[in-house]
């Protein structure tokens, strides 16, 4: 029985091998160390499975995880790292016994010493989202000092921000709250409160459990903060849609970020990921992505991009911190060693092309990563120091030349965001450069985006591919007055003619 | 021959036996050897980096002046606090541990640790305080044991224990990278702490021949033997050198 035992276990840690060193190894290591080939160029970093710590689990604060909680991490992956979901790709059979053979690199899931005890959870109070149990959230968001990491409004702007180290001493940055989607254990409001009962272990994330024994806050005002936590993100994850319509407005477009204008005009998010093409490259993009609006009012376009940026840049506070961001993430296997951080700024880049594809089938476009030598993109270029926009031809990465008509910038930071307002008019003097924003037409265009206090400047940045911008016309007088007009003529010819027979039927009968 | 071998045997194991019996460990504190010894530190004190607080006005407003870095602390008298000497190795193997005396405390205090270093038994438990009332998170990046991170937002008290010996386990608290201490887990009582006059003390110690570490956070380890018996007392000086 026992020799059974021992070789369906055996049997099962070798097949588990198999997929781990087909599948897992190139991020994790052969040794499951967490060093594997591609693990320099990463942030976070892949799991080290030699210590048996994990951050997302259902047991108490520093105990092993159970098996669920690794079949979760290896179904599901790790959203906001590099972890995919292996659902789908590998079988309940590899998946299962994947998850036996990573147990194998630490020692402590052999020592019988271990209970690995699954916390019981309990249910979330009903009423999340009034507005009284978002204020008892945010009051313990503030009390239990939330803020001092992931910052007053949530986006991992909190003043020990720039301090974070993992337990292997890498850079890492406390969550933006602001996008669950990319919270590593789930974004749901269960995810939440796990988490805060549970802490990531190996980051400074603690375990939250203690105060409830304690008595300093409750099972339910737990759940209150969860759910305030829960509320900062939109209801559904982001969809990414190709085209951003502008419309048309009365009146002048909004200049100033905060106009109320705004509060009225769909918002569009476009994902943003690491330069990765050309060196050096960038495989730790700071910004996620970035939220557009558009406006037009007939001649000029006004163009509101905001994104979550843990900082105003440059910034001295967090110098030390693109220092070790750089020092972590590798770039090129040739690069030179790591350049030392400088006070870069912030900037964003919104591309077109110089002028429109010709023809009605037309979608030829320049190459997406800031044009070519012989085929140059036309950009607008934002600092955050200076601050100040600019216009240019950019021909690939490493080529900018600006040309006069800059659009006007107006940008706003607070709280772990950029808010942008970019506006030019529709036409320009210089059609064979400017792109010439014509309504009704689809105007490819793409996005670019750097956070100066994490180490990102020239190629280390996040691009985006081509989307488009429509700006919508004005429904045209003619087609309100036409029916009308159809309509009179019909009624008129139509009594006409019964004048006609009315006459004619009289003259008869006279 | 042969009776003569059996007669060696016979009181060769006698001897053993008296041996051992004559080991059993005495109670810490009463009787048995003591090793003692000063850390001595030579070389250029390293300046040690100042602690902005300013985020911290409550920790703040617990100092003078402007408080520094704990990593190395040259005393008056030109010893060196803070190092962990114990008993590396070297009991014997019948040795028991006699039960801890209580918890071993660990306060936060003005966003440091008091003590910056300390030692503790097996199962003895360790009362993490939180003086300040402001959020702090105890972490403890424990290899040899299971490692912990839990938060301690107000003014409480919280307790864990280590199962395996580990030195050193290292603490940290996370909302203040500054804040880092040093724990000693062993499975047995002789173990101490240089202080103010870098000056410790090992008492209590079966007669043996100890190999004794002496640990500090940036200068490593330096090991010595001494032999002790009955209840005399040896002396044992390290020194450690500034880079």
């Amino acid at each position: 029985m026992l020799a059974l035992a021992a070789v369906l276990s055996a049997q099962d840690t070798t097949a588990g091998k198999s997929v781990y060193v087909t599948w897992c190894a190139g991020c994790h290591g052969d040794g499951g160390a967490g060093d594997g080939a591609a693990a320099a160029h990463m942030l976070p970093r892949p799991r080290n499975f030699t210590g048996g710590l994990y951050k997302i689990r259902t047991t108490a604060s520093g105990q092993l995880p159970t098996d669920a909680d690794l079949e979760r991490a290896i179904d599901d992956g790790l959203p906001g790292s590099a972890m995919p979901g292996w659902k789908g790709r590998l079988s309940d059979t590899e998946r299962r016994d994947v998850m036996a053979y990573i147990k194998t690199f630490s020692s402590f899931f052999a020592d019988t010493s271990q209970h690995v005890v699954p916390l019981k959870f309990s249910s979330p109070p009903g009423g999340g989202t009034s507005e009284t149990a978002l204020k008892v959230g945010r009051q313990f968001y503030d009390s239990i000092g939330c803020r001092k990491c992931h910052g007053d409004q949530g986006r991992g702007d909190g003043p020990s921000a720039p301090t974070l180290k993992d337990d292997a001493d890498f850079p890492i940055f406390a969550a933006d709250l602001h996008q669950n989607w990319r919270f590593r254990g789930g974004g749901s409001v269960e995810d939440i409160y796990r988490r805060l009962r549970t802490g990531l272990d190996g980051t400074p994330m603690p375990s939250f459990a203690d105060l409830i024994d304690q008595r300093f806050l409750t099972d339910e005002e737990l759940w209150r903060l969860a759910q305030y936590v829960r509320s900062l993100s939109p209801p559904t994850p982001p969809e990414v849609r190709d085209v951003v319509h502008a419309p048309q407005i009365h009146g002048t477009v909004p200049t100033s970020p905060d106009d109320s204008v705004w509060a009225r005009v769909v918002r569009y998010w476009f994902p943003l990921v690491g330069q990765v093409i050309h060196k050096s490259r960038w495989f730790a993009p700071a910004v996620s992505g970035v939220w557009v609006q558009a406006v037009h009012d007939g001649t000029t376009l006004a163009l509101r991009v905001s994104w979550d940026d843990r900082t105003e840049s440059p910034d001295s506070a967090w110098l030390k911190f693109a220092q070790r961001i750089l020092e972590t993430v590798a770039g090129d296997d040739s690069a030179p060693p790591p350049p030392k951080a400088e006070p870069w700024p912030d900037q964003l880049a919104v591309q077109f092309p110089r002028r429109l594809p010709e023809g009605s089938g037309g979608m030829e476009r320049p190459y997406f990563l800031m044009g070519a030598t012989t085929d140059p993109v036309y950009q607008w270029r934002w600092t955050s120091r200076p601050r100040r926009a600019l216009a240019g031809l950019a021909r690939g990465i490493e080529r900018f030349d600006t040309v006069a008509g800059a659009p006007a910038g107006e940008a706003l930071y607070g709280h772990g965001e950029w808010r942008l307002v970019l506006t030019r008019a529709l036409a320009t003097p210089d059609t064979a450069n400017e792109v010439q924003l014509e309504a009704g037409r689809a105007i490819p265009m793409a996005f670019f985006a750097w956070d100066g206090s994490s180490g990102e400047h020239g190629s280390r940045m996040a691009v985006s591919t081509w989307y488009f911008l429509a700006l919508d016309r004005p429904t045209p007088p003619g087609v309100f007055i036409s029916p009308v007009l159809a309509m009179l003529v019909t009624l008129g010819l139509g009594l006409v003619v019964v004048r006609r027979a009315q006459r004619r039927g009289a003259r008869h009968i006279s | 021959m042969r009776k003569l071998g059996a007669v060696a045997v016979t009181g060769a194991v006698l001897a053993l036996a008296l041996a051992a019996w004559t080991r059993q460990p005495p109670t810490p504190g009463q009787g048995g050897g003591t090793i003692g010894g000063k850390v001595k530190f030579t070389g250029a004190k390293p300046a040690m980096p100042k602690i902005d607080m300013t985020e911290e006005p409550k920790c703040k407003a617990k100092y003078q002046g402007v408080p520094t870095d704990e990593t190395v602390v040259v005393n008056a008298n030109g010893t060196l606090a803070n190092v962990f000497v114990y008993v590396k190795s070297g009991l014997p193997a019948s040795y028991t541990a006699p039960a801890a005396a209580g918890p071993v405390a660990l306060d936060q205090d003005g966003c440091r640790y008091h003590p910056h270093v300390l030692g503790i038994q097996v199962g003895q438990p360790l009362a993490i305080k939180n003086s300040d009332g402001i959020l702090h998170n105890i972490k403890a990046k424990a290899k040899a044991n299971r490692p912990f991170n839990i938060s301690q937002p107000t003014v409480m008290t919280s307790t864990k224990t280590f199962d395996k010996p580990e030195v050193m386990v290292a603490l940290e608290c996370n909302v203040h990278g500054w804040m880092h201490a040093w724990l000693g887990v062993l499975p047995h009582p002789f173990f101490a702490v240089s202080g103010a006059d870098g000056s410790f003390t090992l008492k209590g110690l079966p007669p043996g021949t100890y190999s004794i570490e002496a640990w500090h956070e940036k200068y490593g380890t330096q090991t010595a033997t001494v032999t002790v018996a009955g209840s005399e007392t040896k002396t044992a000086d390290f020194s450690f050198a500034g880079k």
